[in-house]
C-alpha cells in the first residue's frame, strides 16, 4: 500500500477534477453538468484522504472531512437535482443553453 | 434723475411682456411697446429738463469684490448722457409708432416689436452706464439686438447674410475696445470712467499707452460705427426692416461709437497721435462714404453710405477737439437721418421697390412724405436755416481749427458730394415721370407719417439750440466749463459759413441740372469717367478685396484647423470612444445568462491569477 506514492493520488484527483471542470463547463445536458460536478466533488475528496496519510502532519480528520464532504455533496445533489426536476417541468427542456434567466 | 435707472427698463418690460404673450396679443403687442417706449421718453425728457439746472447724477453700488477691488455697476446722468437718453428714448418711440403701420400684417409682428424693445433696453444701458465695463456689456448687447434685427427677414438669403456679416465685421471692432478696456484698467485699475480720467490727468499713464488704448478703443468705435475700413458691413445692413434702419443704422448703434469717442473724449485729448488718427479715419470715411454714396441706385443704400459719411462728419469732429461740434452733429444727424430713413421706408410702402430707377414722379402721389424727405434732404445737405447747417458748420470750423486744413477740404469736398447725391436721390425718386410700374401709390397712414412730421419738424428747429447767431446753449451746457471738452463754441473765420453754403447749394444745383432739368445728359459723368463710375458703383471692390485677402486666409486656417480638429482630435476621442465601447461590448456579451461562461471566465480569471502567482514566486509588487 505504501509503495504508492502520494503524486500518484495527487495525479488521479488533478485528472478527475479536470474531467469534471470540462464536463461542467462544456455539457449541454444538465444532469451531465450535476454529474460532472460530483466527480469535482470527489476529486477533492481524494485530495483531502491523501493528505490526510500522507501529509505534513497526518490524521484521521482529514478523512473524516471528507465524509462530511460526501454528506453535503449528497444534499447538494439532491438540493440540485430536485430544482432540475422542478425546471423541466416548467420549461420541458434538460438543455443548459435554455436556462439564462440570469440575463434579465 | 434717481430715477435715470428705470429709463432703460420699460423697453426691457416690453421685451418680457412680448415675449411671453406676443403671440397672444398679435398687433396689439404694438401698443405694449408704444406705451412703454413712451414711458421711456417722459423719464428721459424730466432727466434731461432736471440736468440742466442740477450737477452730474453718479449712483454705483458694487457687484463684485473680487480681493480687495470692487467691480461696481449704476448709472451716470452726465449731460452727454441726458442728452442720448432724449435723443435714444425719442427715436426709438418714433420708430415703434411708425413700425405699427410699415409692420402690419407681417406674420412676426410681436417678434418684431420684442426685439426692438431688447435694441432699447440695450441702447439705453450703454447711455447710463458710469464705467467702461458696464458699456462693454450693453455694447454686445446692442449688437445682439442689431443682428437680430438685420436678419428679421431670415429666409431671405441676403438678410441672413448681412446679419452674420454685421455681427463679424463689429465683433473685429469690439476686440480692440475689449483690448484697449483691458489695457486701461491694468494702468489705472478701474474701469470707472472718473477714476480713468482722473488718473491720465494725474499723470499715471504713460503717453505711448494713452495712445495706444484711445487707438485700440477707438477700433471698436471704428466697428460699430461703421468707419472705414470696417464700414461694409453698414449699407447690407439694409436688408433689415425699415424702421430698423431709421433707428439702429441710422439715428441710435452707429452713434454709439461716435457717444464712446465722446465719452471717453479726455482720453482721446490727452493724446495728439490718437486724435489725428480719429479725425484722419472720420474724413477720410465721409469723403469716401459719400462719393459711393454718389453712384448708388438703391435708395437705403444711398442712405447708408451718407450715414457712413455723416458718422465720419462725427469722427472727424472729436479728432479735432471739437467735441460739442461731434455731439451737436451726432444730434441733429440723428432727427435728419431717422426722417430720411422713415420717408423712404414711407416710398418703399407705397412702391414695393428700393430701386430708384424704378421710381419717379412720387411728389404728386405721396403729399406728406414728399415734402417731408425734402426737409430731411435739406437738412443733410446744409442748407442754411436747417439744423445740419449749423452742425456741419460747427464741424467745418472744429476742423479748419484744429489746424487740419487738408482734412477741412476733404470735408468740404464731402458735403459737396453729400448735397449732390441727395438731391439726385430726390430727384429721381420725386420728379420727373413715373418709370418703373406704380399701381395704387397711396400715403402711409398717419401712424406712419405722424413720426415723420415729429422728425421734420425737428430736423428744421434742432439746430437752433446751438448756433453762432443765436447763442451756444446746447455748447455751453454740454461743457459746463470742463477744461478738457474745450470751448462750447469754436470761433472760426467766417468765411467757412459762406463756402460751406456755396459748396453744397453747387452740389444741389449741379444734381438739379442733371436729374431735375435734365440739361446735363445722366451718363455724362459716367460717359466721361467709365473705370470711376464702375469702381464707385462697386464700391471701391473693398468687399472683393477682402474675399480675397482676409476672407480666403481665414478660410484656409479654419480649414486647416478643422483638419487637425477632425483627424486628430475627433480621431483620439472617436479612438477612446470605440476602446470602451468594445469593451462594454465584450462585457455584455460575456453577461449571457449562461451560468457555463461565468463558470469558463472564473477558471480562466483563477487560472490567470496561478500563472502569475507561480510566475512571480507569490509576490506581487
Amino acid at each position: 500500500m505504501s509503495s504508492v506514492p502520494a503524486s500518484a493520488f495527487l495525479a488521479l484527483a488533478l485528472i478527475l477534477f479536470c474531467i469534471g471542470l470540462f464536463g461542467a463547463l462544456t455539457k449541454k445536458n444538465t444532469v451531465i453538468v450535476l454529474i460532472s460536478i460530483e466527480l469535482m466533488l470527489n476529486a477533492v475528496n481524494i485530495n483531502l484522504v491523501t493528505f490526510s496519510k500522507y501529509g505534513m502532519a497526518p490524521s484521521i480528520t482529514g478523512q473524516v472531512f471528507a465524509l462530511f464532504a460526501m454528506a453535503v455533496a449528497a444534499a447538494e445533489a439532491a438540493v440540485g437535482l430536485a430544482i432540475l426536476m422542478a425546471l423541466y417541468r416548467n420549461r420541458k427542456t434538460v438543455n443548459i443553453d435554455d436556462m439564462d434567466t440570469m440575463k434579465n | 434723475m434717481e430715477n435715470a435707472w428705470l429709463i432703460p427698463l420699460f423697453p426691457l418690460l416690453s421685451f418680457l411682456i412680448l415675449l411671453l404673450i406676443g403671440k397672444r396679443l398679435r398687433e396689439a403687442s404694438a401698443y405694449v411697446g408704444i406705451l412703454l417706449t413712451l414711458a421711456s421718453l417722459v423719464f428721459s425728457i424730466l432727466v434731461l429738463v432736471e440736468r440742466f439746472s442740477e450737477p452730474t447724477y453718479l449712483e454705483q453700488f458694487t457687484w463684485l469684490t473680487i480681493g480687495d477691488f470692487h467691480l461696481t455697476a449704476g448709472f451716470e446722468v452726465n449731460q452727454l448722457n441726458a442728452l442720448m437718453l432724449f435723443i435714444v428714448s425719442l427715436v426709438s418711440f418714433l420708430v415703434h409708432t411708425y413700425s405699427k403701420g410699415y409692420m402690419h400684417g407681417d406674420e412676426r409682428f410681436p417678434v418684431f416689436y420684442a426685439y426692438l424693445g431688447l435694441f432699447t433696453f440695450a441702447m439705453l444701458g450703454l447711455v447710463l452706464s458710469p464705467n467702461l465695463l458696464q458699456t462693454y456689456i450693453f455694447w454686445e448687447l446692442v449688437g445682439v439686438g442689431s443682428f437680430l434685427l438685420i436678419g428679421f427677414y431670415y429666409y431671405k438669403e441676403e438678410a441672413k447674410a448681412a446679419a452674420k456679416k454685421a455681427f463679424i465685421m463689429t465683433r473685429i471692432g469690439d476686440v480692440g475696445l475689449l483690448i484697449g478696456m483691458i489695457l486701461l484698467f491694468w494702468q489705472t485699475k478701474s474701469f470707472e470712467y472718473s477714476e480713468i480720467f482722473a488718473s491720465i490727468e494725474a499723470g499715471a499713464v504713460s503717453q505711448t499707452m494713452i495712445t495706444l488704448t484711445a487707438i485700440l478703443i477707438f477700433i471698436g468705435a471704428i466697428g460699430k460705427s461703421g468707419q472705414f475700413p470696417l464700414h461694409t458691413w453698414l449699407p447690407d445692413a439694409m436688408e433689415g426692416p425699415t424702421p430698423v434702419s431709421a433707428l439702429i443704422h441710422a439715428a441710435t448703434m452707429v452713434a454709439a461709437g461716435v457717444y464712446l469717442v465722446a465719452a471717453l473724449f479726455p482720453l482721446f485729448s490727452a493724446s495728439e497721435t490718437a486724435l489725428l488718427t480719429v479725425a484722419t479715419i472720420g474724413a477720410f470715411t465721409a469723403i469716401f462714404a459719400a462719393s459711393i454714396g454718389l453712384v448708388q441706385t438703391d435708395i437705403k443704400r444711398v442712405l447708408a453710405y451718407s450715414t457712413v459719411s455723416q458718422l465720419g462728419y462725427m469722427m472727424l469732429a472729436l479728432g479735432s477737439a471739437g467735441y460739442v461740434a461731434g455731439v451737436f452733429h451726432l444730434m441733429t444727424h440723428a432727427f435728419f437721418k431717422a426722417l430720411l430713413f422713415l420717408a423712404a421706408g414711407s416710398v418703399i410702402h407705397a412702391v414695393h421697390t428700393q430701386n430708384i430707377e424704378e421710381m419717379g414722379g412720387l411728389w404728386k402721389k405721396l403729399r406728406l412724405t414728399g415734402p417731408l424727405f425734402l426737409i430731411g434732404t435739406l437738412a443733410i445737405a446744409g442748407v442754411p436755416g436747417l439744423s445740419g447747417f449749423f452742425s456741419k458748420d460747427e464741424i467745418l470750423v472744429a476742423a479748419w481749427e484744429g489746424g487740419h486744413p487738408v482734412l477741412f477740404l476733404l470735408a468740404l469736398i464731402a458735403a459737396f458730394f453729400t448735397a449732390f447725391y441727395m438731391f439726385r436721390l430726390f430727384f429721381l425718386v420725386f420728379t420727373g415721370e413715373a418709370r418703373g410700374l406704380q399701381e395704387n401709390v397711396h400715403e402711409s397712414p398717419t401712424v406712419m407719417t405722424l413720426p415723420m412730421v415729429v422728425l421734420g419738424i425737428l430736423a428744421i428747429v434742432a439746430g437752433y439750440v446751438n448756433t453762432p447767431w443765436f447763442g451756444t446753449f446746447l455748447g455751453d451746457w454740454l461743457v459746463d466749463g470742463n477744461e478738457v471738452l474745450g470751448h462750447g463754441h469754436m470761433e472760426g473765420p467766417s468765411w467757412i459759413m459762406i463756402a460751406a453754403t456755396v459748396i453744397s447749394l453747387l452740389g444741389i444745383y449741379l444734381a438739379w441740372l442733371i436729374y431735375g432739368k435734365r440739361t446735363i445728359a445722366r451718363d455724362w459723368l459716367s460717359g466721361q469717367g467709365g473705370m470711376l463710375h464702375t469702381v464707385l458703383y462697386n464700391k471701391y471692390y473693398i468687399d472683393e478685396f477682402y474675399q480675397l485677402t482676409v476672407i480666403s486666409v481665414t478660410r484656409g486656417i479654419s480649414y486647416f484647423l478643422r483638419f487637425i480638429d477632425t483627424f486628430l482630435v475627433e480621431g483620439v476621442a472617436k479612438g477612446m470612444v470605440g476602446f470602451v465601447h468594445g469593451l462594454g461590448k465584450t462585457g455584455s456579451k460575456l453577461q449571457n445568462g449562461q451560468t457555463q461562461m461565468y463558470g469558463t471566465v472564473a477558471f480562466l480569471g483563477l487560472a490567470l491569477l496561478a500563472f502569475i502567482f507561480a510566475l512571480t514566486g507569490g509576490y506581487l509588487k
